[in-house]
């Protein structure tokens, strides 16, 4: 593995070097542990661990809750209600599990917009950045299909609305559709497909993970600064990082544990807050519920969905000139999804030298709009489809849009950066006391 | 940054997901009015009233089980812990209240604690065992949800709401009558005010005006949805304390670990 210079596990007893000869797994599993890190990585470096606390938290909980749950459309709903009353500790499990899926959003989105502060998306992290993207998805996934298991109605007409999106695709939509439902509508073939992809799943995701971190263990971690870490030799190398154990991996678990502190007092205190009540009705294809409301991490994609209806002037004209091929609720789709692929390629559409924001005055801007425009977008994914969220919705997506496709590609081009520390040990010994002389800005 | 700013940021990001996470529930409700009832559940600390939960289950047992059951609700969980706290016998007494089909016998028998409360559909009224929870989505204001956050206001509220809502105006459609209550959306329920005050004899001499019928049986309703609260409670309780100590014991660790790197630079 190419990187960063460091010390390499030597086998020391005679018993190490008869299994290094033939598996090298313990030198592995020390270089990846071991890996020089920069020192002067700050607290939004924490969300790497604390997302992978979640997966495992969610696969081990999930894994025990499926020993008493049952993917049938007559029994499903009883068998979640079976748990909470009569398994042993059931309640605790599905609580964490549920709010576990909570917390696991709240870490990838502080995750994704670090990545976007900070510039790690850029050369040479854009494969991290992609494979990141496509975990971010398959967690959309795993959680969207997660949601209909209890079969309650929110369940229910959650998925019946979400694959009806792609029922909007042309030409190939209606049987892609009828495909994921394994039938005309939601119904036990759609329960028991989803309780077997909702098991699969976070294992694609455990293997995307591991290919991730091999990713950025080749690069090397971005860092608050951008500047990359000294490699020309070892000496040089120690002088930018530390090793991932223990300064890392003790700062990450005191985060985790005080993150924890209130995922604990939300699971025992308030377990349903995030949760739609709807879901304690079991699911009732007669009835709809007034407002169908996909669960808070959805929110921002959704109003993006909603956004652009029939008469918005975009969407006329495309619909015009594809000859109605993309008609309103194809481009809601098209949009949705095209949120998170512009989200994707950002590392070519980025065009400054300048890795981090920090040094970039102009992106800090955009880019503070940018999380609030998220957050606009996540209350209005909630409210109604009616005046004034409508316009709001809109504009909010809108912004979304502009933000990676006109305000990255420009800003490369007439932003003025201010001056960037030389290494990442100026920066570290000048955040932590020592008077160094910064290049003149 | 120090611990402060840290478990200040933190919070901070917390409470920014839970406001916007909770619009979720602003759908519904329309003009429908919740009143705040001081139940003794509310808050991390908060705990079941045992007496309470035996006054509603008999305000139930008398006069809602007539058309609404509790399917979930295994019979024996009245003996429980954290709950109505009943004795064995007492259980099995209770049990005797009901009949129940036995497909193994093909015919009807006395329940027995290991049964579930009965479904009732003739009357076509929904199951109340998760009541509780599924009404729970009326949070305001403006969909932030900071009612059920700061006032403990949940579906024991509009339950209790709903019960003491009647405001007497009936109207006749389609040949259904439907009355007028303000904490239902829409105002006008097909349900007949089921509690006027006095319905129910409890044998503590608690009064039993309609307010605390009321709330008496949305408390029962609210173990009957959530039969195991007192136990979560606690798990929540004792994991809030460990992990305020495990973190500050990590704080202070990660802080030794890290002072000479630092103090190298200093």
């Amino acid at each position: 593995m190419a990187g960063i210079p460091h010390d390499h596990y030597e086998p020391g007893s005679k018993g190490e070097k008869w299994l290094h000869s033939r598996l090298p797994i313990v030198g592995l599993l020390y270089d990846t542990i071991m890996l020089p890190t920069p020192k002067n990585l700050n607290w939004m470096w924490i969300w790497g661990a604390v997302l992978t606390f979640c997966l495992a938290l969610q696969i081990i909980t999930g894994i025990v809750l499926a020993m008493h749950y049952t993917p049938h459309v007559d029994e499903a709903f009883a068998s979640v209600e079976h748990i909470m009353r009569n398994v042993n500790g059931g309640h605790m499990l599905r609580y964490l599990h549920a709010n576990g899926a909570s917390l696991f959003f709240i870490a990838v989105y502080a995750h994704i917009f670090r990545g976007l502060y900070y510039g790690s998306y850029k050369a040479p992290r854009e494969v991290t950045w992609i494979i990141g993207m496509l975990i971010y998805l398959l967690m959309m996934a795993t959680a969207f299909m997660g949601y209909v298991l209890p079969w309650g109605q929110m369940s229910f007409w959650g998925a019946t609305v979400i694959t009806g999106l792609f029922g909007a695709i042309p030409f190939i939509g209606d049987a892609l559709q009828t495909l994921l439902l394994g039938g005309p509508a939601v119904d036990n073939a759609t329960l028991n497909r989803f309780f077997s992809l909702h098991y699969l799943f976070p294992f694609l995701i455990a293997g995307l993970v591991i290919v991730h971190i091999w990713a950025f263990h080749t690069t090397g971690n971005n860092n608050p600064t951008g500047v990359e870490v000294r490699r020309g030799s070892k000496e040089e190398a120690e002088k930018d990082t530390v090793p991932f154990w223990p300064y890392y991996i003790i700062k990450d678990v005191f985060a985790l544990s005080v993150i924890m502190v209130v995922f604990f007092a939300i699971v025992g205190f308030m377990p349903n807050y995030l949760g739609h009540p709807d879901n304690y009705i079991e699911a009732n294809p007669l009835a709809t519920p007034a407002h169908i409301v996909p669960e808070w991490y959805f929110l921002p994609f959704y109003a993006i969905l909603r956004a652009f209806t029939a008469d918005v002037w975009v969407v006329q004209i495309v619909s015009f000139l594809t000859g109605g091929i993309i008609d309103a609720k194809f481009f809601g789709v098209l949009a949705m999804f095209g949120a998170i692929l512009v989200m994707a390629v950002a590392p070519w559409l980025d065009t400054s030298s300048v890795r981090s924001a920090r040094y970039r005055p102009m992106l800090k801007l955009w880019f503070a709009i940018l999380v609030l425009d998220f957050f606009l977008l996540m209350w209005l994914g909630a409210m109604p489809a009616e005046e004034p969220y409508a316009s709001l919705s809109l504009i909010a997506s809108t912004y979304w849009f502009a933000y990676f496709l006109v305000i990255l590609p420009l800003l490369g081009v007439l932003e003025k950066p201010t001056a960037q520390p030389e290494t990442i040990e100026d920066d570290f010994n000048n955040k932590n006391g020592k008077s160094i002389e910064m290049p003149a800005e | 940054m120090n611990i402060f700013s840290l478990i200040k940021s933190l919070a901070k990001i917390t409470a920014t997901f839970v406001l916007v996470a909770n619009s979720a529930f602003a759908a519904g409700g329309g003009d429908a009015y919740i009143k705040d009832f001081d139940f003794s559940f509310e808050g991390p600390l908060g705990s079941y009233d045992q007496n309470q939960l035996q006054r509603g289950l008999k305000v139930y047992t008398e006069i809602c089980s007539a058309c609404h059951g509790l399917k979930y609700v295994p019979i024996r969980t009245l003996g429980d812990e954290g709950g109505l706290g009943y004795s064995e016998d007492q259980v099995r007494a209770y049990a005797e209240n009901y009949e129940i089909f036995d497909p193994e016998l093909d015919d009807y028998r006395p329940a027995k604690p290991t049964d579930h409360f009965p479904e009732v559909v003739d009357a076509g009224a929904p199951d109340l065992s998760l009541m509780a929870k599924a009404r729970a989505g009326f949070h305001g204001p403006m969909g932030t949800g900071i009612n059920q956050l700061v006032k403990g206001m949940g579906g024991a509220e509009y339950i209790a709401s709903l019960l003491a809502g009647y405001t007497g105006e009936e109207k006749e459609e389609f040949g259904t009558v439907f009355y007028e209550n303000t904490a239902y959306p829409g105002r006008w329920i097909a349900m007949a005010p089921p509690l006027y005050g006095e319905d129910v004899d409890y044998d503590d001499g608690h009064s039993n005006d309609l307010k605390h019928e009321a709330m008496d049986v949305a408390a029962f309703l609210t173990w009957a949805a959530e039969p195991k609260m007192m136990a979560r409670k606690h798990v929540g309780f004792r994991a809030v304390l460990f992990l305020i100590l495990l973190s500050a014991l990590l704080y202070a660790t990660n802080k030794t670990l890290w002072a000479p790197i630092k103090k190298r630079a200093a």
